[in-house]
C-alpha cells in the first residue's frame, strides 16, 4: 500500500552545523577588529597619531576598566531602562496601529496618510519640540526613543500583514474561523517573519535616539559620558563609551535574534551559501 | 436515487462583465465520485468554490444535505509553523484529537512523521497531509481542486489510489476538477465535461466500471477516446 511512499523522504531537520565548524565560523568574524585593534596599538606606540586625539587601544581599556569600577554601571542602568521603557512604548503602539491598518481598508484610508506625514518628519527635529513641551527630565527622552522606534515596527508590521499569501487565509475561511481565531491561528503566525524584522530595526534606532536625546541634555546615561569626554577632551571616554553602546547594541540584538530563531525555526529560507568546498 | 448529498445550481455566476458559469446543475449522491473536466479558466475552480461555501456571490441555489463538506486545495496549503499533525487538526486548534489524526497519519501513508514540519515535505507527501486534514472533520463530501496537477506522474497515480481507499474506506463522496482525462475516468463514476465561457455542462459521461480499476483497461481506452470525441465537438481542444 501506500505507506512505502516512494516520495523522497526530506531530511526532517537542517544539518546542525557542528560545534567546531560553529567556531570556525565565528573565528572569522574576529579576524578583522583584532587586526584593527592591533594595528592602531602600534601606530599610536610609534607615534604616528597623537595620543590626545586617538589613544591606545591598551589605554581605553585601561579607562572603561576605571569607569566599571565606578559610574559606569550608573550610566549603562540610566541608558538601558530608558531604551526599554522607550521601545516597549514605541512598538506596542505600533503593533497596534500596524495590526488596525495591515487588516482594515477602512482603517488605512483614515490613518495612513497621516502616518506617512509624520514619517517623513526627520525625528530629530522633535527633539527642540519635546524639550519645549515635556522639559529636560525623563519623559522627553523615553517619547523621543518611542517615536524613534514606532515607524520600522510600524511599517514592517502592516507590510507583513498584507505579504500575508491569501491561499492560507482561505484555509481559515474554509474552517468558517471568525476574526479572532483567524487573526489568532493564521495572520499572527504569518506576519510574524516581517514583524521581526521591524521589532529588530526599532531596536536599533531606539538606541540611536537614546544616543540623541542624552546628548543633548542629561546627567547621566551613556550619551551623558559622550559629550563629558568630549568637554574634558577626552577621547578614551569617548570610545569606551562608543565601545559600551556597541556592545549593548549588540546584546539586545542579539536577544531579539535568538527569539526570532526560536519562533521562526519553521521558515524555508536560503541561510547563505557555505565556503563552496 | 436516494436524496444527493449536493443539490447545485448555478444560474449565473459572473466577474464583472465576464459570464463564467451559466445554467449548470449538478447532484452529488451518497458515495459517488465526479469529476469536472475542462479547459482552464473554464470556471470549474469556481464551481467548487462555490460549492464549498468560498465564493457566495452567484445567482443559483446550494443544497447542502451533509453539513461536513472538506476542501483540498491545488496547493497543500500547509501552516508551515505547524508540524504535520498540528496541520492536521488545523481546525481544532490546540485541541485536536490525536488519536483520529495518528490514524490518518498511518492512513496516508506518513507514519513517522507527525512531527516533521511541512518545509521537509515532499510535493506529494505534502499534499497527502493536506488530504488527511480534509478528512480530519469526518467530512461526508470531499471537493478537491485539481489536487495532483502540481505532482509528477507517479506520485499522481499513487495518490489518486490513495484517494479512492480513503473514499471508499469512510464512504466519502468525491468532486473533483481536473484537466487531465485519464483522471477523471479513473477515479469517476460520472465525468462532466465542462466547454468555454460562459461554460455548462456539455457531456455527462458515466463511467460503469466496478473498482479497483486497471489503468490498462480497454473500457477506460474507449472511454478516453470517446471524451476526448466529446472534448473537441464542444471546441475544448
Amino acid at each position: 500500500m501506500n505507506s512505502k511512499s516512494k516520495d523522497l523522504p526530506a531530511p526532517l531537520a537542517l544539518p546542525v552545523p557542528s560545534s567546531s565548524i560553529a567556531w570556525k565560523q565565528r573565528g572569522k568574524g574576529l579576524v578583522l577588529p583584532v587586526l584593527i585593534i592591533v594595528l592602531l596599538e602600534v601606530i599610536v606606540r610609534i607615534g604616528w597619531l597623537p595620543s590626545y586625539q586617538m589613544p591606545a587601544p591598551s589605554e581605553i581599556a585601561l579607562t572603561l576598566g576605571d569607569l566599571a569600577e565606578g559610574p559606569l554601571w550608573k550610566h549603562i542602568s540610566a541608558s538601558l531602562l530608558r531604551v526599554l521603557i522607550g521601545f516597549a512604548i514605541g512598538t506596542s503602539l505600533a503593533l497596534i496601529f500596524a495590526a488596525w491598518v495591515g487588516l482594515s481598508r477602512e482603517a488605512e484610508a483614515y490613518l495612513e496618510p497621516t502616518f506617512a506625514g509624520l514619517r517623513s518628519i526627520p525625528s530629530l527635529a522633535w527633539v527642540p519640540l519635546l524639550l519645549l513641551w515635556l522639559g529636560i527630565d525623563e519623559t522627553s527622552k523615553i517619547v523621543l526613543i518611542a517615536i524613534g522606534a514606532f515607524f520600522p515596527v510600524y511599517l514592517n508590521g502592516v507590510a507583513a500583514i498584507r505579504n500575508i499569501d491569501r491561499k492560507l487565509v482561505e484555509v481559515g475561511q474554509m474552517y468558517g474561523f471568525n476574526r479572532g481565531r483567524l487573526v489568532r491561528r493564521i495572520l499572527l503566525p504569518a506576519a510574524l517573519p516581517g514583524l521581526f524584522t521591524g521589532l529588530r530595526s526599532g531596536m536599533s534606532l531606539a538606541w540611536m535616539f537614546l544616543v540623541a536625546a542624552e546628548l543633548i541634555a542629561a546627567t547621566k546615561g551613556l550619551g551623558y559620558l559622550l559629550s563629558d569626554g568630549r568637554e574634558t577632551s577626552r577621547p578614551d571616554i569617548v570610545l569606551a563609551a562608543i565601545i559600551v553602546l556597541a556592545v549593548l547594541g549588540k546584546i539586545s540584538d542579539g536577544v531579539l535574534a535568538g527569539l526570532e530563531k526560536r519562533f521562526l525555526a519553521w521558515r524555508d529560507t536560503f541561510s547563505g551559501q557555505g565556503t563552496g568546498d | 436515487m436516494a436524496e444527493a448529498l449536493l443539490d447545485i445550481n448555478v444560474e449565473r455566476k459572473s466577474f464583472g462583465n465576464t459570464t463564467v458559469l451559466h445554467n449548470v446543475h449538478l447532484r452529488l449522491h451518497d458515495k459517488e465520485v465526479i469529476s469536472l473536466l475542462g479547459p482552464s479558466g473554464c470556471g470549474k475552480s469556481t464551481l467548487l468554490r462555490i460549492v464549498a461555501g468560498l465564493e457566495k456571490d452567484y445567482q443559483g441555489q446550494l443544497n447542502r444535505t451533509a453539513d461536513e463538506v472538506a476542501f483540498v486545495f491545488q496547493e497543500p496549503r500547509l501552516m508551515p509553523w505547524l508540524t504535520v499533525e498540528q496541520n492536521i487538526g488545523f481546525s481544532d486548534d490546540k485541541h485536536y484529537d490525536k488519536a483520529w489524526v495518528a490514524q490518518l497519519i498511518d492512513e496516508v501513508g506518513l507514519t513517522g512523521f507527525a512531527d516533521a514540519l511541512p518545509k521537509a515535505l515532499s510535493g506529494g507527501m505534502a499534499q497527502r497531509v493536506a488530504i488527511a486534514r480534509g478528512l480530519y472533520s469526518h467530512p461526508k463530501v470531499l471537493l478537491l481542486d485539481e489536487p495532483f496537477s502540481a505532482v509528477d506522474a507517479f506520485t499522481r497515480m499513487k495518490l489518486q489510489d490513495l484517494l479512492l481507499q480513503l473514499a471508499q474506506r469512510h464512504a466519502i463522496a468525491l468532486l473533483l476538477v481536473t484537466h487531465d482525462v485519464d483522471e477523471a475516468l479513473y477515479l469517476s463514476d460520472r465525468v462532466l465535461v465542462m466547454g468555454n465561457r460562459p461554460s455548462n455542462i456539455r457531456q455527462e459521461l458515466v463511467v460503469d466500471l466496478a473498482h479497483p480499476r486497471d489503468r490498462r483497461d480497454a473500457g477506460l481506452a474507449g472511454l478516453k477516446a470517446l471524451s476526448l470525441t466529446e472534448l473537441q465537438q464542444a471546441h475544448v481542444i
